[in-house]
Formats: structure tokens, sequence, C-alpha cells
């Protein structure tokens, strides 16, 4: 038994290729129509939205981007306008770039497996999946006038009460002048990069070894280490505005965080 | 006898001049032609001519990559049917819409198509990405191919950006407002953004002053974009497509080590 298994293994081993034409050929032409197909019954059945004529002194309430940003657009109700629409995007994708180069787990290579890679699927799942996907989805089915939230079955109330109760992170505890306030708002900024890269690489550590750490390399561990408290600070900060309606946690006159 | 007949018009046509400076190679099913296929094919010889068992199946591939490049022709196809009808002057591009949309044969079509292919290509090259991530294809000697992806990725996201303006309606001027306001808050380059003051950016001279053509978003921006559109973006995007491809060419699909 284990012999015929053994030969009938070894030559799918050795000959492993097939020709294009017509192996793969087929299929792309196969799934092209198919695709094709539904899309023209799609375009049969729903119209393009055509709005009245551009009028720039009539703004809507809401004004959304087009629904790709608007995990963007979500974005800015927790932070600036430079942070949310340039920083981060820039930083997504420089982030993107740099995969393959601070990812050097020479296993998964070609192949679908989640225990050899588990860190790296997880990371990739909770920016992709968590943030970008389901910003895009609160933004586009549970935001309206006002960027007010409002469930989708709900009334579009233009007029919607909501108490503007958010304070700065600095003012909360306490701090009511403003050089204070900032050099404190800085030393949080600060604080949670310094800690969470600490623990990050505890963590790293933890989990796979020093050995590990020691072939990932200084340069590698802080780029990833710096991407991922990065992208961690959009739960950080939705948590501390939903749960405490903290507005910023550094104020200058420059920048706010 | 008819059928002899037949055979020897075939035989005339397939052995004549004309024929054989067209077509190189005969379509009997030998493993020569197979290759031929593809490599004396122009458009086929994107593809090696032989590649890994699994690379073909579509649980591995989701054919998601293709099905991008798919989504990129018909709307190059479509796109180009609607060039012939519509103007990008701020006066006309409305009604052309609707003279489109009314009086056109297969006008509303096209439209319906361009607009849901690009959509669906925004949705495919996400999933395009994921699934590349998950078979883990952007390791070595993948590298590159990953960032020509990435750019790829953002090039498709703008195609669609400035094609959203173009129909001149108010869901269109609004959400490239929205969208292009992120240019205005840029560190040091817009003029909403911080530092700007050691720039001297304004707002009629600054980032998204640039990307509009002015101040505030107008004809002007009509124009800039629709060539953005039709131009600038599908030839980069062109190019960075046949790098993308000759990459997968050259290296081959990825696969376990066999």
């Amino acid at each position: 038994m284990a012999e015929v298994a053994q030969e009938k293994k070894k030559p799918v081993q050795i000959d492993d290729k097939i020709h294009t034409w017509p192996h793969l050929v087929r299929n792309e032409f196969l799934v092209a129509i198919f695709v094709t197909v539904v899309l023209v019954i799609w375009s049969v059945g729903i119209d393009a939205p055509l709005e009245e004529p551009a009028n720039p002194t009539r703004t809507p309430n809401p004004s959304k981007a087009p629904w790709y940003f608007l995990g963007l657009q979500e974005m800015l109700v927790y932070f600036d306008p430079w942070h949310a629409g340039v920083v981060l995007p820039t930083l997504i994708i420089v982030g993107l770039m740099m995969i393959p180069f601070i990812d050097i787990n020479p296993n998964g290579n070609g192949y679908y497996t989640f225990k050899e890679r588990k860190y790296e699927i997880l990371t990739f799942f909770l920016g992709f999946h968590v943030l970008w996907v389901s910003m895009i989805i609160i933004g586009t089915f549970f935001r309206g006038p006002g960027w007010n939230l409002f469930w989708p079955w709900q009334h579009w109330d233009p007029h919607k009460v909501v108490a503007l109760t958010n304070v700065d992170l600095p003012y909360l505890l306490g701090f009511r002048d403003y050089r204070w306030s900032a050099v404190f708002g800085l030393f949080c900024v600060l604080a949670y990069f310094v800690v969470g890269i600490g623990l990050f690489h505890a963590w790293v550590i933890r989990v796979k070894g020093k050995e590990f750490m020691q072939r990932w390399g200084p340069v590698r561990f802080a780029i990833t280490a710096f991407l991922f408290i990065t992208m961690l600070s959009l739960p950080v900060k939705m948590f501390l505005r939903l749960a405490f309606n903290v507005k910023y946690i550094l104020v200058t006159p420059w920048i706010n965080i | 006898m008819a059928l002899n007949k037949w055979e020897e018009i075939k035989k005339d046509i397939v052995e004549s001049h004309v024929w054989r400076a067209i077509f190189r190679h005969g379509y009997e099913d030998t493993p020569r032609n197979r290759v031929l296929m593809v490599t004396a094919n122009v458009w086929l010889h994107l593809h090696p001519a032989k590649v890994r068992r699994h690379g073909v199946r579509m649980r591995f591939t989701w054919c998601m990559g293709g099905l991008t490049f798919l989504m990129f022709l018909m709307t190059v196809i479509t796109g180009i049917y609607l060039m012939f009808y519509y103007r990008p002057v701020a006066e006309y591009a409305y009604a052309d819409m609707k003279y489109l949309e009314f009086d056109m044969p297969f006008g509303m079509l096209m439209r319906n198509m361009h607009r849901w292919a690009a959509h669906a290509m925004v949705v495919f090259v996400w999933l395009h990405m994921f699934r590349v991530f998950l078979t883990g294809s952007y390791k070595p000697p993948r590298e590159f191919n990953w960032i020509v992806g990435v750019l790829l990725l953002v090039l498709t996201l703008l195609l669609s950006f400035t094609g959203y303006l173009l129909p001149w309606d108010q869901l269109s001027i609004w959400a490239v407002t929205v969208g292009s306001n992120m240019a205005r808050a840029s560190p040091l380059l817009g003029h909403e953004g911080p530092f700007h003051e050691l720039v001297g950016a304004n707002p009629i001279y600054d980032a998204r002053a640039f990307l509009f053509g002015g101040g505030e978003i107008g004809p002007h921006t009509l124009l800039r974009f629709y060539i953005l559109h039709c131009i600038f973006i599908p030839l980069v995007a062109s190019l960075l497509m046949a790098v993308h491809f000759w990459r997968i060419r050259r290296d081959g699909f990825s696969g376990p080590s066999l």
C-alpha cells in the first residue's frame, strides 16, 4: 500500500508543469465570458446614478466621497484631515509596499496556510478587514446628515441633535494651561509609541523567540513596530472617543492629534 | 465527393502564401503547437508557456488578477465609446450625459457597464491583493512585483476617482470635493495643512489648486480630470501592468517548492 501511494505521488512531484494552452487559457476564457455576461445583465438591470446638474452653491448633506474612500472619510471623525487624509493613507501605501521586506518568514510561499504564518495573516486581517473594510461599511451605510450615526432603516433627520461633549484629553485630566497641556499631550503621544513599541518587542520575543529577533534585525523591527503601533492608534483613538469623548490628545497651535 | 472538394479548398487556403504569412503554425494538438500557441501569440505570450499544475486552479488564484485586467479592458472599450459623445466642458458635460442616456444607441448600457466595471475593478484588485497575501506570493523572488501591484492598486483608485467627476452632477462634484479636501490639508503643501505658512501655500496656490487647476472645483478641474482619467493614468497603469505581467511570466506562478 505504501509503495503504491509513493509511486502515485512521485510523478506528480517531478512533472508539475502543464501547458498554458489549453489548460490555463481555457479557464481564463470561460471565466471572462461568465463575468462579462454577469456584468452585462447587471448593467441592463441597474442604472448608474445621475443626479441633478452640478451646483457649487448647493452642498448636499452629507457629502460623501466615493465609497472606496469612505474609510478615509470615516477616519476624519477621529483624526484631523492632515493626519487621516494625508499621513495615514501615505503610511498605508508605504506600509503595503514594505510587506515583502519585513516578512522574512520563508514558509507559506505559494500555498494557503494559516498555521505557518498566523501573525502575518492576523495582522493583515486586522488592517484590511477589521479597519479598512468595516470603516467603509460604517461610512457608506451608517452615516447621515452632519456625518451623524444613523441606522440604515432610520430616517435621515438633518436636525438630529447630537451633544458636542468632546473634550481634549489634557483638559479632561485637569490641565488648564495651554503650554502644559501641549507638553502633556506630546508626552502621551511619545509614551504611546515608546510603550507600544516596547510591548511589541516583548511580544515578538515571546511568540517568535530571541533567535528570530536577531535574524529580523533592528531596521525591520523598527519599521514593523512603527507601522503596527500606528495602525493600532486608530482603534485606540476610536475607543478614547467613544468611551471618554476625547477629542484630541495633543493640542498645539499647529497640529492636533 | 463533395467532402473532398471542401478538403481541397481548405488546403488551398491554409497553404496559401497569405495564410502562412499570418498563421505560422497549424492547429494539431502537439506539445510543440501548445507551446507555440502561447509563445507565438503577442497577446497570449503574457503567459508562461507552461505553468505549475496548482497555479491554474481557481481555488488557488480566485481568478482575481485576470478579472481585474478584464474589468480594465471593459472600461477601456466602453470608455472609448463614451468618449465619442462626451465633451469635458462644464457647459456641455451634463447635457452630454443625458444625451448619452436617452439618445445614443446603447448609450445607457455602455455607461452602466463602464461604471459597474470600474467598481468591480476596485473590488477585484482588493481581493487579488488579499489572495496574494494569503498565498504569500509576494515572497522572494516576487517582492518587486508586489510593489508594482500596490502602485496599480493606487492607480485603480485614482482612475475611479477621476472618472467620478466627469458626469458633472451633484454626486460627482461633491464627492470629488470631499475627496480632494485631503490635498488641501497636506502638511506644508495644502493651505489648511499644518506648517503651510512656511511654504506660503494659499487657497489658489497649493496642492489642491494644482489638482483642480484653480482654487475651486470648476471647468478647469473637469478638463484636468478628463485628461488624467482618459490618457495619463491609463497610460501609466498600462506600463505598470506590462511590468506586472512580465514579472509573473519570468518568475512563474508561486507555489510550494517541489
